[in-house]
């Protein structure tokens, strides 16, 4: 997942009507779920709005990989370590995958991630929470790619063609990680040490209201949301992923033996759903204009690692036209 | 020393070197100089560690003293491993990330080679495995080493630097101690001195064509690390790499 807040220049809906023919014809294709493919006419709003929601997605996917990097030289046993290498191998595998969807769309790969240092693009709010303790490897797995994957599993039937494929490929592989995180947890809290059951519920502790929050604000408070619903970009509302993440998770949790950090979570017999407390959305938006624990430390990690490969870049790019050139002249 | 003792010790430095070299490329997690080289470093990653978690397991079967793999990664001291020095030198920047990792892989891809004809079958199967591994890590290192070392002007001084720095610590690669030569009697263990010429044919093979000077052959050479004398880094690896094992003595799982 990974993308909240995708702006989509939109203050309203336009109704049929108002549209030009071709717009006409392009929502027509989008109601009857055709899917619409990077050659097809599309209004320049879709096309920004995808722009952005999947560079975030694959910005979440890069600067998601640091958290864990924190762990990956510290991991506990030869296996847990094998694992979390190969979970941050596939990450950076989205983050291609993704960046070349985003590329059928006439973007920049450089010029996004150039955004990001500039800290005008986004990425998911999660990733600037720090990684303390082992057990947040798990956590990380289990409610962060967890509550991805409620988002991702919906998006598989989004509007853009490339970002759907991508989106069935990568689900796989996230459901995956799903799982190894979850286990990590079962593991620590059936067989471990009472220290390392308090490491399991400090990490959800600390984790879960920021994974609630991976799905963005309330609908009504997002204009931004009707407009991607209405090009399917968007399949389902903030609020309905983020009770589905909830309701699945909840008898997880349980069967952990671990709590939620929230007093007002219970089972509604009515509803059928969890009720669940309010998100402190000041803190949503502290941590979205770069006021979290670590949004300093991703971007300049990131920055970092970009702006001192430059030589390598460059050198690859003059090897390789000499080898051209060599080429040519035999 | 006999070939049973030699037995252990090697399959400890097959490991251990595998293990610290992974180990310091999971440290540049995040930080390659682009993301189809952050997937290639966790990639070679992976595929040292997951080597050195077979050649462990080997070794504690053989060792036999309760110990399982996971204890023999993280649970032993600096002095008590293994490694080549070569592995547990810092990653500095990319040039000499992949100075060393082309060093190592050439001496890797050379001796997985001769231990795929092992007498030990053990070793045979997983050198086999191995060896696919090693020939796609080797032919990666040198494609960087060349890029390096004819692209730019500026890659191509920090390359030099970098085989200027790394040299010290490739004696040890093909410089054989008694652990060897009685594995290489046995017909378990690579012939020295066919690895040794193999490996600086490679070296200069590549090195000519990166438009790089080796070191000298009679340079003096930094070794130890097969004995268990290291350099000072390896214990802040360890440090690091052992933390959880170390703090949680009585954690049984993880």
């Amino acid at each position: 997942m990974y993308a909240q807040l995708v702006e989509t220049g939109a203050k309203r809906l336009k109704t049929l009507e108002e549209m030009s023919p071709e717009e006409r014809e392009f929502q027509e294709k989008v109601d009857a779920e055709t899917k619409i493919e990077p050659k097809n006419w599309m209004p320049e709003g879709y096309r920004k709005t995808l722009v952005r929601q999947i560079s975030q997605h694959a910005h979440s996917e890069v600067v998601g990989m640091l958290p864990e990097g924190n762990w990956v030289t510290r991991a506990p046993t030869l296996k847990r370590k094998l694992q979390l290498m190969a979970k941050i191998q596939d990450e950076a595998g989205h983050g291609l995958y993704l960046y070349s969807a985003m590329e059928t769309l006439g973007a920049d790969r450089d010029e996004e991630i150039e955004k990001l240092h500039q800290g005008k693009a986004k990425y998911s709010s999660i990733f600037n929470y720090p990684t303390l303790n082992w057990a947040d490897m798990g956590a990380v797995g289990w409610l962060v790619d967890g509550a991805a994957i409620v988002n991702q599993v919906v998006l598989q039937r989004t509007s853009y063609g490339p970002y759907s494929r991508a989106m069935v490929r990568i689900c796989k592989e996230e459901s995956f990680h799903q799982r190894q995180g979850y286990q990590i947890l079962l593991d620590m809290m059936r067989e471990g040490t009472e220290e390392q059951k308090a490491m399991v519920q400090d990490a959800i502790n600390r984790l879960w209201w920021p994974a609630l929050m991976m799905f963005g604000p309330h609908d009504d408070e997002s204009p931004n949301s009707q407009q991607s619903m209405a090009w399917k970009i968007k399949r389902k509302s903030n609020d309905e992923l983020r009770q589905m993440f909830i309701d699945q998770t909840i008898p997880q949790l349980e069967f952990l033996g671990c709590t939620a950090p929230d007093p007002d979570l219970k089972w509604n017999e009515e509803t059928g759903h969890y009720d669940f407390g309010e998100i402190n959305w000041q803190e949503f938006y502290d941590v979205l204009k770069g006021n979290g624990p670590c949004n300093r430390e991703r971007i300049n990690t990131r920055k970092k690692a970009i702006d001192e490969g430059a030589w390598v870049r460059e050198a690859a790019v003059a090897y390789a036209k000499k080898q051209k050139q060599r080429a040519q002249a035999a | 020393m006999t070939q049973a003792e030699a037995l252990k010790e090697y399959l400890l430095r097959l490991a251990d070197s595998d293990m610290i070299l992974g180990q310091r490329l999971c440290e540049l997690c995040g930080k390659a100089p682009a993301l189809e080289e952050e997937m290639a470093l966790m990639n070679v990653a992976l595929d040292l560690v997951g080597q050195a978690r077979n050649w462990y397991e080997y070794a504690a079967e053989l060792i036999d003293d309760g110990r399982d793999a996971d204890k023999l990664a993280f649970r032993r001291d600096a002095h008590n491993y293994r490694n080549l020095l070569l592995t547990e030198q810092p990653n500095e920047d990319y040039a000499v990330t992949m100075g060393r990792q082309f060093f190592f892989d050439v001496w890797h891809y050379f001796t997985l080679k001769s231990l795929t004809g092992s007498s030990d079958e053990r070793i045979a199967a997983i050198a086999a495995k191995a060896l696919k591994e090693a020939t796609y890590h080797l032919r990666r290192s040198s494609e960087w080493v060349k890029r390096l070392g004819d692209g730019t002007e500026e890659s191509h001084q920090r390359m030099q630097d970098a085989i200027d720095i790394l040299w010290r610590f490739t004696g040890e690669l093909i410089t054989p101690d008694d652990t060897d030569r009685v594995l290489a009697e046995a017909g378990i263990g690579p012939d020295p001195d066919q690895l040794a010429t193999d490996w600086r044919g490679m070296v200069n093979e590549v090195l000519t064509q990166a438009t790089l000077t080796p070191g000298a052959e009679d340079a003096w050479m930094y070794m130890g690390g097969k004995h268990g004398e290291h350099t000072e880094h390896l214990g802040f690896i360890l440090a690091e790499m052992q933390f959880l094992q170390r703090a949680y003595p009585d954690a049984t799982t993880w």
